[in-house]
């Protein structure tokens, strides 16, 4: 369980996250709310790269400021821009690069990352340059990356902001096909729709904090589309 | 020398990366300690030989030169001017040497095996107070962000030829360096969260 007691964070003495208390227990948690609203900060204090200001962030009894990492072996992230996140030329040497870093033998790296990229059809390009792969094949790429670190949790900020339909879809499947727990940051309300809670923010804040249907529903509501 | 690896199983393939980077910098410094061209060219014929040998093309070769042929034929005019002609083919014949040496080193090494070879072969650098992961790591980023960088370049060149500043060098750089900074924090935000300490 990921829990936030009394979090708050401040840039410049602009506070971008007041006073949020929530447990994460759900295995589909979607996050949405406006530009500027707090929720990439949300996601960010999840695995600790961002620490709260003030209040505590756990996940499994860890405590985000004093056990970083751990809780990024347990909390893996996807970001929006697949191209930032991918630091390896070749398709497998990224893979492997964040299995090495958790100390994972050879034999291991190459069984997990067979497995990875075989599961996301990224197998033929294994030795190919990550830059010649589409958006969709990018961002299954970076969530393979995550996956082979093992994490119980991963968090995604705006997976499908900068891809295609096609891509959208295929992106989306794989979420929805995750055994992990999956907190997905997004303005895509169809990705979010049969997940199991939907936290909303707004003004830096928790809004909404329901099942789909009726957070959703609040969330339109304030953005004026009912 | 910022081409990808190319699979393959030849001998260059197959040594070790440390020694492939040890042997690239001796090979680059005789360069410098002799004046022959006779050596220079002979050095031309082997690389030249040794791409077919590795199962590359003379095409990729000519791909490693391609990019700095201006740069090399402004060396050759102003050797030509303030010195020789000879000597002019002297300068461009070892700097086509060295890219071509390098460009062998490029395309049949892994990033990541050259990585942990240069980590291996470095480790003096503590000594200085340099860390050789953080080295290794920045070459790894090189290789991989050069082509990202190229083309963040060409969408910005376009964005600003759509508003008619085609010719603003500023227009340009500005909005590159700002996208720059932005990635290069989500760049560090990403390698962190995928357990990374140097």
């Amino acid at each position: 369980m990921i829990e936030l007691t009394d979090v708050s964070v401040s840039y410049n003495d602009k506070v971008v996250l007041s006073e949020v208390s929530l447990r994460l227990t759900e295995r589909r948690i979607g996050v949405i709310g406006s530009n500027g609203s707090g929720k990439s900060t949300f996601a960010r204090l999840l695995n600790g790269l961002l620490l709260p200001d003030h209040g505590t962030v756990t996940v499994d009894g860890l405590d985000t400021k004093s056990q970083a990492k751990d809780v990024r072996q347990k909390v893996g992230f996807v970001f929006q821009n697949p191209d930032n996140q991918i630091v390896f030329p070749l398709v497998e040497e990224d893979i492997a690069f964040g299995m090495k870093n958790l100390g994972f033998d050879k034999a291991t790296i190459a069984a997990k990352t067979e497995e990875a990229l075989k599961r996301y059809d990224l197998w033929d390009h294994r030795s190919h340059a990550a830059q010649f792969l589409s958006g969709g094949q990018k961002q299954l790429l970076a969530i393979s990356g995550v996956l082979v670190m093992e994490p119980s949790y991963i968090v995604f900020d705006e997976p499908t902001t900068l891809l295609d339909l096609r891509n959208k879809l295929t992106v989306t499947r794989a979420i929805r096909e995750l055994e992990q727990t999956a907190i997905v940051v997004t303005h895509d309300l169809d990705l979010i729709a049969d997940f199991d809670r939907v936290i909303v923010f707004a003004n830096n804040r928790v809004m909404a904090d329901d099942v789909p249907e009726v957070a959703i529903g609040k969330y339109r509501e304030a953005m004026g589309d009912v | 020398m910022f081409d990808l690896y190319r699979p393959g199983t030849s001998f260059l393939h197959r040594a070790p990366a440390g020694g492939k980077v040890l042997a690239l910098a001796v090979l680059g410094t005789l360069t410098f300690l002799t004046d022959d061209i006779r050596i220079i060219a002979a050095g031309l014929a082997v690389a030249l030989l040794l791409y077919p040998t590795c199962g590359l093309t003379l095409k990729n070769a000519w791909a490693q030169i391609r990019p700095t042929l201006w740069i090399l034929i402004a060396i050759f005019i102003a050797q030509v001017i303030f010195n020789t002609w000879q000597l002019g083919v002297f300068v461009v014949a070892r700097f086509g040497l060295l890219l071509l040496l390098a460009g062998l080193l490029t395309l049949t090494t892994r990033a990541s095996d050259m990585i942990d070879g240069i980590e291996r072969g470095l480790p003096f650098l503590r000594l200085l107070g340099v860390n050789p992961a953080k080295v290794s790591l920045a070459l790894s980023l090189a290789l991989r962000f050069i082509p990202v960088l190229a083309q963040i370049t060409k969408d910005v060149r376009e964005a600003q030829r759509v508003r008619g500043l085609e010719n603003s060098v500023i227009a340009l750089a500005i909005p590159l360096f700002v996208r720059t900074l932005r990635m290069s924090d989500d760049i560090a935000d990403a390698i962190e969260a995928r357990g990374y300490r140097p």
